[in-house]
């Protein structure tokens, strides 16, 4: 799960990370209201979107009196917002954050992952801050720093000290520089974060130190025991097919395509999704719907993917094994009448009891098509998406 | 001899008498596994389909002498329960559970690596459909009767792939020697070259095919070890061609998020490595049916 960076240097700031002066706003008058109250006589008002990249994308505006702040959130709030990681559709900006400007000598980039390699997490830093992690190891990769940790014990202050005169900033701003390295670590892992990264982290001419930009991403599996960051969550960032899949349990990713799939089992869903692209055709969704295909489970995740309107015929694709084929036939059929779907609907059982369920989707009446192989569900979708 | 388990195996059933765990252990029990016990901490001292249950997994391997245990307790509690098997002397342990916090799972990992090599636990999973040896044993949630004895070694990340995988081999009268799931965690208890290391050195195993997916190292690292240390051919598919990056797909560690993690980057890494490629999801029978008549040829 993502969150904004308003909630990300909140969490950050408790957990020692030094901040510059920042508030929320949802209308032009909050955000002049909000710079009076922050002082100063220079400001910047940042879109609050689920995306990096907002300054190339005119989400970030820097502003010297109320006039230009007022402006700025005229512009800013209700805009869909395109950055190269948002897609075309952009995200909607509902929320401002309004801060005080920063005189910035020296911009740092500091990065806590969870390395799948090592299976640990890691700090990755570089003096090359301001820009993407991409582009520092394309164009200066000898200024990365990388520093894992010994789940055992814990982040030690050495190793922050390493980063920190690694980084090669000035004596004093080392001080401030070991408890924000350390901060952030506690912070990833009391919080179950996949992901903690400030970018720019910037030394003022005034050698402050301050997280001018702030990203945490969260654990799923680990929400449960984290009731306050699931709270963080806004729905309005997500692709709407996919927040009403997720409410119901399902794990769903929208795509671009006209076929709408529903599979049981991740791996297989993936595989199904490769065979439409391989036979020609573009799928619209993934969707597994989980190891058991009970009848409710299929009814359910029609429902989600024939709410994109793009979709133009349904691919289902289930391996029965614990649950029997007839069972989910009748399920299929179910569904198929109480949601009285007109699209064609392709149908490939494998596993468990095979036959028979095939008898009960052959003598329903309803005018399915039905494959053998994931080959032929693919082909057959593909074509059915031609001709429609 | 398959790898991991076989019908001897004495097997322990974490988390046995809950719903799940009572319905696949009747299954386990069904297609012959040895299922000595289970534990379900409070209900010690008595049984359950017809078996022993125990509080602690020390007690039970203490009382029965199991060595592989099955895992089927909630995510909140999972963890717990695989390092309790490790520290009870367990050999080989399965963890079905999905849904367990990745931190969790670094905590395991780093708490077995206490043991030496030599006494530490293989961990299969978490997040994944089980092993099964075909004839043998079944240590999983798959369904067996789609699986033939034979001699090609199947590895995969995914239940229902790999049930396809099976399926499409049985129909061309290819059987398996062992099928392990390693499941579809970003931390998972085994990897793709951990699996591919005892198959090697599996003499009944002529053959592996590898079923990956997007996300992590694990296929290239593994391409890497069978270039370099493996005799037998390895067969492999990877899942999510069409998957944009960073999003999930499904299982918590499908995501693309740094370079080489996607299906046509790996499919090309796994290619150099002398991997054969099955080219789409229902081609992975008739590849493996392909390699394996032309090592008959050779020899």
């Amino acid at each position: 799960m993502d969150i904004h960076e308003y909630q990300a240097k909140e969490l950050l700031a408790k957990f020692g990370v030094p901040i510059p002066r920042g508030a929320l706003a949802y209308s032009p008058e909050q955000a002049t209201y909000r710079a009076t109250e922050i002082g100063g006589n220079k400001w910047v008002v940042k879109a609050q979107i689920h995306s990096g990249a907002r300054g190339k994308a005119g989400g970030i505006k820097v502003c010297s009196d109320d006039t230009e702040i007022e402006q700025a959130a005229e512009d800013l709030l209700g805009k869909l917002l395109v950055t190269h990681q948002t897609g075309p559709a952009g995200k909607l900006v509902s929320r401002l954050y309004i801060e005080e400007a920063t005189d910035i000598a020296k911009e740092i980039y500091l990065a806590f992952v969870m390395d799948r390699a090592i299976e640990r997490i890691m700090v990755v830093a570089s003096a090359a801050g301001g820009m993407e992690i991409e582009e520092i190891s394309t164009k200066q990769p000898e200024t990365i720093i990388r520093v894992s940790v010994d789940p055992a014990v814990g982040m030690q202050r050495f190793q922050a000290r390493e980063v920190a005169y690694g980084l090669g900033v000035d004596p004093e701003i080392i001080t401030k520089l070991v408890p924000t390295i350390m901060g952030c670590y506690r912070a990833f892992r009391d919080l179950d974060a996949t992901m903690v990264e400030i970018n720019p982290l910037v030394v003022t001419k005034d050698k402050n130190l301050f997280a001018l930009d702030a990203k945490m991403s969260f654990d799923d599996n680990a929400l449960f025991r984290r009731p306050h960051i699931a709270e963080l969550r806004d729905k309005s960032q997500e692709d709407p097919r996919e927040t009403y899949a997720s409410d119901r349990g399902l794990a769903y990713v929208g795509l671009d395509g006209k076929i709408g799939c529903v599979v049981n089992g991740a791996g297989l869903a993936m595989a199904t999704l490769d065979m439409i692209k391989l036979a020609g055709g573009e799928p619209a969704n993934f969707l597994d719907i989980g190891g058991g295909a009970s009848p409710e489970r299929v009814a359910k995740s029609f429902k989600a993917v024939l709410r994109d309107k793009n979709v133009k015929t349904l691919l289902l694709n289930v391996f029965a094994g614990i649950n029997r084929c007839d069972w989910v036939a009748k399920g299929v059929v179910d569904a198929v009448r109480e949601l009285d779907i007109k699209m064609p609907i392709i149908v490939r059982l494998a596993g468990t009891n095979v036959e028979e369920g095939r008898r009960i989707l052959d003598e329903s009446g309803l005018s399915l098509i039905t494959a053998e192989t994931l080959a032929e569900a693919a082909e057959k979708a593909v074509a059915a998406t031609k001709a429609a | 001899m398959a790898i991991l388990i076989n019908e001897n195996t004495p097997v322990l059933i974490q988390g046995f008498t809950g719903r799940i765990g009572t319905f696949h252990t009747q299954e386990m029990i069904d297609y012959g596994t040895n299922v000595v016990g289970g534990v379900t901490p409070g209900k010690g001292g008595t049984t359950h389909l017809g078996r022993p249950v125990f509080n602690t997994v020390k007690g039970a391997v203490q009382e029965t002498g199991a060595e592989a245990s099955i895992v089927f307790v909630p995510p909140p509690f999972a963890a717990d329960a695989i390092m309790e098997a490790a520290d009870a002397g367990i050999r080989y342990c399965v963890c079905i559970t999905d849904g367990i916090p990745a931190q969790d799972m670094i905590r395991v990992k780093r708490y077995m690596r206490r043991y030496k090599k030599e006494n530490r636990m293989v961990l299969t999973g978490p997040n994944c459909a089980g092993t099964i040896s075909p004839g043998n044993a079944m240590l999983g949630i798959m369904p067996g009767h789609i699986y033939i004895p034979g001699r090609v070694g199947v590895v995969g990340r995914s239940g229902t792939l790999g049930y396809e995988a099976a399926s499409q081999m049985k129909a061309l009268d290819i059987g398996v020697s062992t099928s392990v799931g390693i499941g579809g965690d970003p931390i998972n208890g085994s990897s793709f070259r951990d699996i591919f290391e005892i198959f090697e050195n599996d003499p009944e195993t002529d053959a592996v095919l590898m079923i990956g997916e997007i996300g992590g190292p694990q296929e290239a690292a593994a391409g890497e070890y069978a270039r370099d240390h493996m005799k037998k051919p390895v067969i492999a598919y990877i899942a999510g061609l069409s998957a944009p990056k960073g999003r999930r797909m499904g299982h918590a560690g499908a995501i693309i998020s740094a370079f080489g993690e996607s299906a046509p980057e790996k499919v090309e890494i796994l290619k150099n490595c002398g991997v054969f490629i099955a080219p789409t999801p229902s081609e992975m029978g008739a590849t493996v049916r392909n390699v394996i008549s032309s090592l008959k040829k050779v020899a």
